[in-house]
């Protein structure tokens, strides 16, 4: 047999053996995290693994990019997203692919008791292929966490910016520090949703603890207010600063459309004028 | 469905788009809401389009077009529920709905129709 | 620059007016897989829901390729409109914004436009009309 199909040969032709001395291996090592992955679990996963190894080595391993890796490829990314959901480290995700050279190098040596030629090429092709996988695995565990954590941190952000009701059909959503386009379209979208669920007709966006407003921020203001005029409900800007004003006039964006008041306490005394609530004596006096 | 159902709430007409609308649809529910108008003698149409999660420029027209034929007809438009994702996508696309006013909800779109007829009949 | 990966492709027949439902719900789903957040997508199905509309009023019918998109750091959607019609003789006139008279493309293009990312249009007398839009997450 050639060298170059030895490891073909044994991983189709041990693909039973191969199984449950993986298993064993990985079940006594150290990042085997039963608290994590009941023993069942892990032997469907290598089970598959082995199982699609052996299909895909068929076609040659030199090369990971073609189709017929496609599949264990995917593969190793579910499994990779799902051990990170489960909260397995980096580490002990890629272990599963590289804990299968012990069993497999075993295997190859006992295969070519006496070609020294074929052994060393097999061994080298398996320990590259393994390392390929168990990288790629670490790779797309890496952007996972990624994904987990930018989407964490836009939670937050919609729970860092509340919208406060300040009296009926009246809203106020006093936004503070520093905005970014991507935290000003969360928090905008999050007041309209408000809006249609208390029915308010008015929200005032106060921007008294904002100190700069560039111009992508400046039109995503607007096109909130736009928006909720569309939804039948009215916006009013408070707190707008005199440095603010100079740059949103620098900027050349256009407020005349928008009710802007200088604080939020004069912005809801329009508000209430303009919802006819009744006001109490001490404030309309 | 083959036509949207319209429904009379005092002097008004209720409109509740929930479907795919197409040419005939629309051309379809144009021509009932013009009869039912004059047979109501109806001051004002209320079209609910809060289950709508899209609204393109055929729908936007179809609006226009009806709030246009109703004030023909002396009642007057307002579209209610729109849905946030719609309306700041309507702002991006341009579309303005011109002559059409809006409300939150079926209720404040009816105080406001309500208002507008308080309002004629004191002159 | 390395062009994006093609992460898979659907064509859609555009002829009916069942056809434009199907191409929105389809461009929905494709939006949904994508990762794109509840006002992305909006913003997709309704480009798409134009365009879609374009092709039947006025390329005489055509069809859509939607194809889901990677790249080193981002996922997309890029939506291909193209038909055998008559093609359109002035493509200025035709993407300008006529949102404020009756009918006509620049609804359609235009608005299109304004709702993505990417877009490129290729048309002529006499030989059909292509329509490309693109969004990124």
């Amino acid at each position: 047999m050639a060298p170059a199909q030895v490891l073909q040969h044994v991983l189709t032709k041990y693909a039973k053996e191969l199984l449950p001395e993986w298993l064993q291996l990985q079940l006594s090592g150290d990042t085997v995290r039963s608290d994590l992955m009941r023993e069942g679990e892990l032997r469907e996963q290598s089970r598959e693994f082995l199982s699609l190894l052996a299909q895909a080595a068929v076609t040659g391993t030199e090369n990971l990019s073609g189709t017929a890796w496609t599949t264990i490829k995917e593969f190793l990314a579910g499994i990779s997203r799902s051990r990170a959901l489960q909260g397995f480290s980096p580490t002990e995700t890629a272990m599963f692919v590289f804990s299968l050279k012990e069993p497999l190098f075993t295997r190859l040596r006992a295969e070519t008791p006496k070609d020294a030629e074929a052994l060393a090429s097999s061994l080298w092709q398996a320990t590259v292929l393994l390392d390929k996988l168990g990288l790629y695995t670490a790779e797309v565990y890496q952007k996972n966490r990624e994904e987990v954590i930018s989407r964490q941190q836009r939670e937050l952000l919609e729970l860092s910016t509340p919208v406060v009701k300040l009296w009926e059909n009246i809203l106020a959503l006093p936004l503070i520090g520093t905005l970014d386009s991507e935290r000003t379209q969360i928090v905008m979208q999050s007041l309209l949703q408000k809006i249609v669920e208390t029915g308010a007709a008015i929200a005032i966006i106060d921007i008294t603890g904002v100190p700069t407003v560039d111009t992508l921020v400046a039109q995503h203001l607007l096109k909130t207010v736009a928006a909720a005029r569309l939804m039948g409900a009215d916006c009013i800007i408070s707190g707008i600063r005199p440095q603010i004003a100079q740059t949103i006039v620098h900027l050349g964006v256009d407020l005349s459309e928008v009710t802007t008041k200088a604080t939020l306490a004069d912005a809801f005394l329009i508000a209430l004028r303009r919802t006819q609530a009744q006001l109490p004596k001490a404030l309309s006096g | 469905m083959d036509r949207i159902p319209i429904l009379k709430l005092d002097d008004f007409l209720l409109v509740t788009i929930q479907v795919d609308m197409h040419d005939r649809l629309a051309m379809q529910l144009q021509d009932d809401l013009t009869a039912r108008i004059v047979a109501a003698r109806a001051r004002g149409v209320l079209i609910d389009i809060s289950t709508l999660e899209i609204v393109d420029s055929f729908i936007g027209r179809m609006i226009s077009n009806i709030a246009g034929m109703a004030r023909v007809l002396d009642a007057e438009t307002v579209v209610v529920g729109m849905q946030p994702a719609v309306a700041i996508t309507l702002v991006e696309l341009g579309l303005s709905l011109e002559g059409v006013r809006t409300a939150l909800n079926v209720d404040k779109g009816m105080a406001l129709l309500r208002q507008r007829t308080y309002e004629e009949s004191r002159i | 620059m390395p062009a994006p990966i093609v992460l898979g492709t659907a064509v859609l027949p555009i002829r009916t007016a069942e056809d434009v439902v199907r191409v929105r719900q389809a461009t929905r789903e494709n939006a949904v897989a994508q990762g794109f957040n509840l006002v992305e997508q909006t913003k997709l199905v309704t480009a798409a829901s134009e365009l879609a509309r374009n092709t039947i009023d006025h390329g005489e019918g055509g069809e859509v390729r939607i194809e889901r998109l990677a790249d080193l750091a981002r996922k997309g959607l890029r939506l291909t409109f193209s038909d055998q019609g008559p093609g359109i003789e002035d493509i200025e006139q035709a993407l300008k914004d006529g949102f404020s008279t009756g009918n006509g493309l620049g609804l359609g293009l235009s608005g299109a436009r304004r709702l993505s990312n990417e877009f490129s249009l290729d048309s002529a007398p006499g030989q059909g009309t292509r329509v490309m839009i693109a969004r990124w997450r």
